[in-house]
């Protein structure tokens, strides 16, 4: 499904990523996680490219990502992004911000846009907030219409960044359990998170990585138990002081 | 191509009219520092006014604002140029225009000033009183120096058009920097006098324009 | 005669007033006709620079910053002398009206496309990322998100531009431009009396003073919808 070799980034003369490999099959749940600046975002934004990685090769669903043939924004819909900041468009409101791509990328007419984008709002949960603009709607609300905008292009992946380090706890449930309900209907997911607690009731693999590297990758039975590599241990006690 | 450098760009042309230009220039630097220091204390007055408990200083005020903001400021200039003398009132050139841009710049830096006064946060007032300073005190100590602070990039950009409102003064036969250059082209019938002009305007204020864009577009990030 | 009554006379006198109105309001057509011309090919202009610049090409923004920059920096005044009486010396005759109407579209071009630029520089980088990850190529993501968001901005400071520079119709007058100003001063130098000039004053007075007073309104509705 994703399929990712030997991925290099660097900005300046400060090297990211360097040398990523990562494959993420149908239906699994990858969860990533590291210090901050281990360059887990970088490598989830090089992942649809809103980063431009110096070296190596993503394929997705067997299409070269980087290749300078692909239609990027063809594949870009194929990616679903969910933002640390959500980046709703505040000039239109929950349906607005999920009809928008439906109808000018898609070129879906107004009523089919508007039945999918109720439908996919249902799903997070929101569809009585549908008209109701992003400064109505509290920081949990406004990352799963985040959500129902990327759901609602029925991506084939759907990549998660930080997506809710901006929220307080109470609200980050009302996330979490919509990420929940996704990952049970079968939606491929790559989630960049400090939720260990997600990671270990949902997530098929968990990988670590620091300084741009990937230290270890494996089930979460085993990076949150015994077995895992000292600096994840170290990197999770840290986290749970 | 030729014809373009002949007609805009004639070196010759532009060295006999350069001590006329450089003169006008003079004149034109005369009016700026007669109606800029005029403007900037006539715009403070008219906003510190716009503030004041009596309705109507603030009602003749807000009018007169409107009123020298909806006059082209050329309609301003003739209207005092060749109205006044009807009355009986005979002004120089120099003073027309003086007279006319102070208070068109007038208006314009008062709007600006109440910008600047309305974005200092009620609380600086408030502070100042009360470790004991007057009102007076307060204005000038504490708000006005935020208040231009705040405001700056639109004061500069208000003096870079008023020094631009100056060349103005060439249709009422004052003779600053356009009208130089343009008398040199009614005698050499040859647009490179006003070019020259041109590039004299652009060497003053091409520097404060590229300084205002930064500012602006920083304020705006 | 009273002092009141040779003040009416002298500026205020109604044969003149009865005289010279027709011209006047013919004045205001002009100018009227000039301004509406001005401003909808000024904005566009604005709007279309702007917006190439947006795609950050090198070579074609550092023209436009040239252009913007200069025809921010030079009297509206100079640049409609040098076109009217230096093109037709390089074999480009234009009518002054058009001389009129380019010079000042150009100028509120410059100073609607640096707004509009402030406005679309002002528009989180998260936008941009979040229409690009729904599949939307980089001018739609510009014309659905990013302008929207950017143009309100853009309201209150591009309102009192586009009156400031609109105004300056009456520099048609130094070409030949028959507006407002042109006839009042042709016909206080055909009457020897004041009162052209008054009503010159108030026709523009008549047409520019509700558009002040709905400038004040955007300006105030923008600024407390922004807070």
């Amino acid at each position: 499904m994703l399929d990712i070799r030997a991925l290099r980034k660097t900005f300046g003369a400060v090297e990211v990523l360097k040398g990523i490999d990562l494959k993420v099959a149908r239906q699994e749940l990858v969860f990533i996680i590291g210090p901050s600046g281990s360059g887990k975002s970088t490598l989830l934004r090089c992942m649809n490219r809103l980063e431009e990685p110096s070296d190596g090769s993503i394929f997705v669903d067997g299409v070269d990502l980087l290749s300078p043939k692909t239609d990027i924004n063809l594949m870009r819909r194929k990616l679903g992004m969910v933002f640390q900041s959500f980046n709703l468009y505040p000039h239109k409101n929950a349906l607005g911000n999920v009809t928008l791509a439906l109808r000018k990328v898609l070129r879906k007419s107004a009523a089919e846009a508007e039945a999918i984008a109720m439908a996919a709002l249902d799903r997070v949960g929101l569809k009585e907030k549908a008209g109701n603009f992003p400064s109505q709607l509290s920081g949990g609300q406004q990352q799963r219409v985040a959500i129902a905008r990327a759901i609602a292009l029925e991506p084939t992946v759907l990549l998660f960044d930080e997506p809710t380090s901006a929220l307080d706890p109470e609200l980050a449930g009302s996330v979490l359990a919509a990420m929940g309900d996704l990952k049970k209907a079968g939606m491929t997911m790559v989630v960049v998170s400090h939720e260990m607690r997600f990671a270990r009731d949902f997530a098929d693999r968990v990988v670590f990585m620091e300084n741009g590297e990937v230290v270890q990758d494996g089930p979460p039975a085993v990076l949150f138990g015994p077995d895992a590599h000292p600096r994840v241990k170290a990197f999770l006690s840290e986290l749970s002081h | 191509m030729d014809a373009i450098l002949q007609q805009f760009f004639n070196l010759d042309i532009m060295a006999q009219a350069a001590p006329l230009v450089f003169r006008g220039l003079g004149m034109t630097l005369l009016v700026c520092c007669a109606v800029i220091p005029l403007g900037l204390v006539g715009g403070l007055l008219v906003a510190l006014g716009s503030r004041s408990h009596s309705r109507l200083l603030r009602g003749l005020l807000a009018g007169l604002i409107d009123l020298l903001r909806a006059l082209p400021p050329l309609v301003l200039l003739i209207a005092i140029s060749a109205g006044l003398p009807f009355a009986g009132i005979r002004l120089s050139p120099f003073a027309c225009v003086t007279l006319a841009l102070f208070l068109n710049t007038s208006a314009y830096y008062g709007e600006v000033y109440r910008a600047g006064l309305e974005s200092v946060p009620h609380g600086q007032w408030e502070a100042a009183r009360c470790t004991g300073m007057t009102a007076w005190q307060t204005l000038v100590h504490v708000v006005i120096p935020q208040a231009v602070r705040n405001v700056l990039p639109d004061l500069v950009s208000n003096t870079v058009e008023v020094v631009k409102l100056t060349s103005l003064a060439s249709v009422v036969a004052l003779p600053e920097m356009l009208y130089s250059a343009d008398m040199a082209r009614s005698v050499t019938f040859n647009s490179s006098p006003i070019v020259l002009a041109a590039l004299i305007y652009l060497a003053l204020l091409w520097p404060v324009v590229r300084l205002m864009s930064r500012l602006e577009h920083r304020l705006g990030t | 005669m009273t002092g009141g009554s040779l003040f009416l006379e002298t500026f205020f006198n109604p044969t003149i007033i009865a005289r010279y109105l027709p011209d006047i309001l013919k004045g205001m057509l002009v100018t009227v006709e000039v301004a509406a011309c001005v401003i909808v090919t000024g904005i566009a202009l604005g709007l279309a620079l702007a917006v190439v610049r947006s795609f950050r090409l090198r070579a074609v923004n550092f023209l436009i910053i040239v252009l913007v920059d200069v025809l921010r920096a030079l009297p509206p005044l100079v640049i409609v002398l040098i076109v009217y009486f230096g093109l037709p010396n390089v074999g480009i005759t234009l009518p002054s009206f058009a001389v009129l109407w380019l010079v000042l579209s150009l100028v509120l071009a410059a100073f609607a496309e640096e707004v509009f630029w402030a406005g679309i520089v002002s528009v989180r980088k998260g936008q941009w990322e979040a229409g690009r990850c729904t599949g939307m190529t980089e001018f739609q993501t510009l014309c659905w998100i990013v302008l929207p968001q950017a143009i309100r901005l853009t309201v209150p400071p591009l309102t009192n531009r586009t009156i400031a520079i609109t105004k300056n119709t009456a520099l048609g007058t130094v070409i030949g431009v028959p507006e407002i100003l042109n006839q009042a001063t042709t016909a206080q130098s055909f009457s020897g009396s004041a009162t052209p000039l008054m009503m010159g004053a108030l026709a523009y007075l008549v047409l520019f003073i509700p558009v002040v007073i709905v400038g004040r309104w955007i300006e105030t509705r923008f600024a407390w919808r922004r807070g």
